[in-house]
C-alpha cells in the first residue's frame, strides 16, 4: 500500500508544480536557516572536555573589602596571588592548577627568523594531567620544578612546527623573554573550545603555544594578559606585578572525582574564608562558589547574545514557513475533495485516505529537508567565511545531520496533519453529485 | 458593496483564513522586531567617535629584550626608547602629528576607573565611571578633538610612569558628557576631582566636546562618552602611537612607519597587524553588528516573499474554487471591478485581522527580547510602518489572482462546476 500511496503522492505533486515548489522551498528555507543557527549554537555550547568536565571545578572566594567597583554579590571571577598559592599548596583536591595568561617573545637562534610574540599560559604542574592535554613528545614539568622556578617550557604543536619543522624538540633550548628555557614537552593538537579555563583571553579559537611554570613567569616579570581587578589602596608598580592580596588576576582549577569530594571542597573554601577573616585579611562573610566546567560556562554566558538571537529568529522564520505550508497543503488537499470522495465511495477508509495524504506531505518534507540540508551547508560555509573567532568551528556533525532530517520530516508531517484531517472529512460520494 | 457576502464566504474557509491571518501576524511580529534591531545596529555603527577619523592610524609595537616597567630604572630606559620612536615618527615627511597613546576608541582594550568629587570614594558612592586615554601634549591635535572649555595640555604638563603605576595625575581633560555628570551646574574647568578612590586631588583643566570609550561592548553603555585624557606617557615593553598623516598621504605615511621604527631600534616586533588605519579599526569593531544587520535584513526579505507567495497560493485556490459563483455574480450584473474589489476587500479583512494580532505579537516579542537581551522598547513608527507594509504586501499579492477572478466570463454560470 505504501508504494501505491507514494505513487499517488508523486502524481499529485507533479500536477501542480508551482504550488509544490513553493511548499518545498518554504520548508527548505525554514529548515536551512534553523539548522545553520542551531549548528552554530550547538558548536558554541559544546563541552570543551567531554568525559572530564564534570569533575573539574572552579573555586571562587571573596577577598574584597566593602568598597570596590566590582558589582553584585557574586565573588570575583578570579583569585588573588596570595589566595591562589594558599589554595594550591593546601592540596585539598585530587588535582589542582593555578594559572594566568600572557604573551611572551620567542627569540629564535637562527638569524633568519625575526623574534615574535606568542600567547602563553603560566601554570603549575597538574595542568596537563588535569585537563588531559595530550603530549606529542616529552611530558610536563613536576611540582618540584614549580617551586624551583625551573626554566622549562612545554610548547604547542603549532610553535614546534614553526620553529623545528615538527620534529621532536624535547631537550632543546629555546630563548623566551630573554631567558634560556629547556623544552620538556610538545603538545599534540589541543585547543579546548570554548577556552574554558580562562575566558578573559577570548572564548573561541584560542590556543596558547607556550606553557611555563607560573613561578618562573612571576620571577621573570613576563607580560600578563587578561582581566585584572583591584580594590582598596594597594597600588601596583615596582617590584611585583600586582599587589598580591588586593588584585584578582589568577585562575584556579581543581579536579574532584566524586560529588562528595566536591561538597567537602566547598566546605573547605568556607573554612578557608573564615580563617582568613579571623586573620583580618577578609572583611566579608564567606562568599564562595564551586562551579564545574559547564556551570562555569553557563555563568559566564559564553555564547554570544547575537548567536542566541539568530537562533530564535531562525525558528520564528521556520514557524512562518510551516504555517505557510499548512495553508498551501490545506488548499491542495481540499481541492481534491472530488477525487477523495470517489476513493471513499469505492471503499477506502478515512484512515487510508489520511495515510495517503500524510505520505504526500511527508514527501514534501523529505524533499524540503534535503533542500534545507543543502541550504544549511551553504549557510555554514558563509558562517565559516565570516570574520568571527568561532568561524572555523561551524561544521555539521552527524548528530546535527540526523537532527536536520528529523526536524524536516517532523515539521512537514506536522504541517500535513491538519490539512489531511480536514480533507478526510469528506462524505463518500457527496462530491459526485455535483458532477 | 456590503460586507455581508464577504464575511459569509470567509466563514466557509475558516481554516484557510486563520492560517493566512496567523502567517501575516507572525511575519509582522518578526519583521518589526528584526527591522528594529537592524535600525539599532545601524545607529550604533554610525555614531561618531569624536575623532577626526580621516588620515588617522595607529601603530602598536613591542620591544624584545627591553627592561621591565616593573623594575626601578626600567621605566626611565623605556621612556627614552619611546621618545626616540616619537622623534623618528614626527620626522617622517608625510606625518602631520604623532602622540603616544594607550588605546583608541573602538579598539576594545581599555583602562577604566571612576571619578569622584570627594577623596577616598569609589564608584559605589554614585559618581561617574570613566575610561582613561594616556598621551602627551600632541594627543588632542592628533586625535582631532574639539576643546570646548579650558586649555589643552602643554609640554610642561606631560609626565611619564610605569604602565602599572596607578599614581593619580595632577591634571586631566574630560569629555563634556563626563563634566556634565560630575558638575551638572557647569563650570568643570578648574574643579578638583579624585580618581579611582584616591586621596590625592586632580584638577580638570579642559573639556572636549566628545570622545568615545574604547570598548564597544554592552557593558560600557552606561559610560560610552565618559572619557578622561591624562597627560602621561605610559612606559611598558610595548607602546602605541597614534599618527595623523598629512591630508591624503595616509598610505604613504603608513608604509614609512615600519622601516623608520626598525631604523631606530631593530629589537622589536612589528607585524602585519601593527600599523592599522582607523578605518580598519572601525571596520573590525563593528563587523559583528554589520553581519547581524545583513542577516536580519535577508531573513526579513525572504520572510516577506514567503508570506506573499502564500497569499498568492491560497487566493489562487479560492478563485479556482469559486469559479462558478463568480460567473453567477457576473451574470447577475456584477462588473469586473466589483469582482476585483471583492477579493481585495476580502484580503484587507484577513490582513487587517492578521496585523491586529501581529501588533500584539510584535509588542510581546519586543518585551520578551527586552527581558532577555540588550534591547529597548520598540518605537511606534516601526510598528506602524510594519502594519502598512504588511497591508500593502497583502494587496499586491492578491492582485494577480483577483484579476484572474475578474476575468471569469459570465457564461461560467451556465456551466457545470
Amino acid at each position: 500500500m505504501f508504494g501505491y500511496y507514494l505513487d499517488l503522492a508523486l502524481h499529485s505533486l507533479k500536477r501542480n508544480k508551482a504550488l509544490t515548489a513553493l511548499m518545498v522551498l518554504a520548508i527548505a528555507l525554514g529548515i536551512g536557516a534553523s539548522m545553520t543557527t542551531l549548528t552554530v549554537l550547538h558548536v558554541l555550547s559544546g563541552d570543551p572536555l567531554p568525559g572530564r568536565s564534570d569533575m573539574l571545578y572552579y573555586p571562587q572566594i571573596d577577598p574584597r573589602d566593602d568598597s570596590g567597583i566590582l558589582p553584585g554579590k557574586e565573588p570575583p571571577f578570579q583569585l588573588t596571588e596570595i589566595d591562589g598559592f594558599n589554595l594550591l599548596r593546601a592540596q585539598r583536591a585530587d588535582r589542582q592548577a593555578l594559572m594566568t595568561g600572557g604573551a611572551v617573545p620567542i627569540q629564535p637562534d637562527s638569524a633568519a627568523m625575526d623574534p615574535f610574540y606568542v600567547e602563553a599560559r603560566y601554570t603549575t604542574a597538574d595542568f596537563f594531567a588535569m585537563f588531559g592535554a595530550p603530549f606529542h613528545y616529552g611530558r610536563g614539568w613536576s611540582a618540584a620544578d614549580d617551586e624551583a622556578k625551573a626554566r622549562e617550557v612545554v610548547i604547542g604543536s603549532e610553535l614546534n612546527e614553526r620553529l623545528f619543522g615538527g620534529v621532536n624538540s624535547v631537550g632543546r633550548t629555546l630563548r623566551v623573554a630573554d631567558s634560556q628555557f629547556r623544552i620538556v614537552g610538545v603538545l599534540g593538537n589541543w585547543a579546548p573550545s570554548p577556552h574554558f579555563y580562562d575566558l578573559n583571553t577570548g572564548s573561541y579559537g584560542y590556543a596558547e603555544q607556550v606553557f611555563m611554570p607560573l613561578q618562573t613567569a612571576l620571577d621573570l616579570h613576563v607580560a600578563h594578559n587578561g582581566s585584572t581587578d583591584c580594590w582598596g589602596n594597594g597600588t601596583g608598580g615596582v617590584g611585583r606585578i600586582y599587589p598580591s592580596s588586593s588584585c584578582v588576576w589568577m585562575q584556579f582549577w581543581v579536579q574532584l572525582d566524586t560529588p562528595a569530594k566536591a561538597a567537602d571542597y566547598q566546605e573547605f573554601l568556607v573554612h578557608y574564608s573564615e580563617q582568613q577573616k579571623a586573620l583580618g585579611r577578609f572583611v566579608k562573610a564567606p562568599n564562595v562558589r564551586l562551579r564545574n566546567v559547564m556551570q562555569w560556562l553557563a555563568y559566564w554566558q559564553v555564547i554570544p547574545d547575537d548567536v542566541r538571537l539568530q537562533t530564535w529568529l531562525a525558528f520564528g522564520f521556520l514557524l512562518v514557513c510551516l504555517v505557510n505550508t499548512v495553508g498551501l497543503m490545506l488548499a491542495k488537499f481540499l481541492r481534491r475533495s472530488a477525487e477523495l470522495s470517489v476513493r471513499r465511495a469505492l471503499g477506502a477508509s478515512r484512515r487510508a485516505l489520511f495515510a495517503q495524504l500524510l505520505i504526500e506531505s511527508g514527501v514534501v518534507g523529505m524533499v524540503g529537508g534535503a533542500g534545507g540540508l543543502l541550504l544549511a551547508l551553504l549557510g555554514l560555509w558563509v558562517v565559516r567565511h565570516r570574520p568571527s573567532d568561532y568561524a572555523a568551528l561551524a561544521h555539521l556533525d552527524p548528530a546535527m545531520l540526523l537532527t536536520t532530517f528529523l526536524l524536516a520530516l517532523g515539521a512537514s508531517l506536522l504541517a500535513g496533519l491538519l490539512p489531511a484531517w480536514r480533507a478526510c472529512q469528506v462524505a463518500p460520494a457527496l462530491q459526485l453529485k455535483s458532477n | 458593496m456590503t460586507m455581508h457576502p464577504i464575511l459569509a464566504a470567509l466563514r466557509k474557509h475558516k481554516a484557510g483564513v486563520v492560517l493566512i491571518a496567523l502567517q501575516i501576524a507572525l511575519t509582522l511580529a518578526i519583521v518589526c522586531n528584526a527591522v528594529f534591531i537592524i535600525g539599532q545596529r545601524i545607529e550604533r555603527v554610525n555614531r561618531p567617535t569624536g575623532l577626526v577619523e580621516n588620515d588617522l592610524f595607529l601603530v602598536t609595537q613591542q620591544w624584545v629584550g627591553a627592561p621591565s616597567g616593573d623594575e626601578p630604572g626600567g621605566v626611565a630606559k623605556l621612556d627614552t626608547m619611546q621618545l626616540e620612536d616619537l622623534a623618528a615618527l614626527r620626522n617622517l615627511p608625510d606625518v602631520a602629528s604623532v602622540a603616544p597613546i594607550n588605546t583608541l576608541p573602538l579598539l576594545n582594550s581599555s583602562w577604566n576607573g571612576s571619578m569622584a568629587l570627594q577623596p577616598g570614594q569609589e564608584l559605589r558612592q554614585g559618581q561617574a565611571r570613566t575610561t582613561y586615554y594616556f598621551g602627551d601634549e600632541q594627543m588632542l591635535s592628533t586625535l582631532g578633538l574639539r576643546l570646548v572649555a579650558g586649555r589643552g595640555f602643554t609640554a610642561g604638563d606631560v609626565q611619564h610612569r610605569g604602565f602599572r603605576d596607578t599614581t593619580s595625575p595632577a591634571i586631566v581633560i574630560v569629555t563634556r558628557e563626563l563634566a556634565d555628570k560630575l558638575f551638572p551646574q557647569g563650570g568643570a574647568v578648574g574643579k578638583t576631582v579624585y580618581i579611582d578612590g584616591s586621596s590625592s586631588p586632580t584638577a580638570i583643566v579642559g573639556v572636549v566636546e566628545r570622545l568615545q570609550v574604547p570598548s564597544t561592548g554592552s557593558w560600557v553603555n552606561a559610560f560610552t562618552w565618559n572619557a578622561t585624557l591624562v597627560p602621561t606617557r605610559l612606559n611598558a615593553n610595548f607602546s602605541r602611537y597614534v599618527v595623523r598623516a598629512k591630508p591624503g598621504r595616509l598610505d604613504a605615511a603608513m608604509r614609512a612607519v615600519t622601516p623608520a621604527l626598525y631604523k631606530v631600534n631593530p629589537m622589536r616586533v612589528l607585524d602585519d597587524d601593527s600599523v592599522r588605519s582607523f578605518a580598519e579599526i572601525r571596520d573590525r569593531a563593528y563587523r559583528a553588528d554589520r553581519g547581524m544587520a545583513i542577516l536580519m535584513g535577508v531573513v526579513c526579505l525572504i520572510l516577506l516573499c514567503v508570506t506573499a507567495a502564500g497569499i498568492v497560493g491560497l487566493t489562487s485556490f479560492w478563485v479556482g474554487q469559486r469559479h462558478r459563483q463568480i460567473g453567477v455574480r457576473r451574470a447577475l450584473g456584477a462588473r469586473k471591478v466589483d469582482i476585483l474589489r471583492y477579493f481585495q476587500i476580502e484580503n484587507l479583512l484577513i490582513a487587517g485581522a492578521g496585523v491586529v494580532i501581529g501588533v500584539l505579537l510584535a509588542v510581546g516579542l519586543n518585551l520578551w527580547l527586552m527581558s532577555h537581551y540588550e534591547m529597548t522598547r520598540i518605537p511606534v513608527p516601526y510598528v506602524l510602518t510594519g502594519v502598512l507594509a504588511m497591508l500593502a504586501i497583502g494587496q499586491a499579492a492578491v492582485f494577480v489572482p483577483a484579476r484572474r477572478a475578474s476575468n471569469v466570463p459570465p457564461v461560467e454560470a451556465t456551466r457545470a462546476a
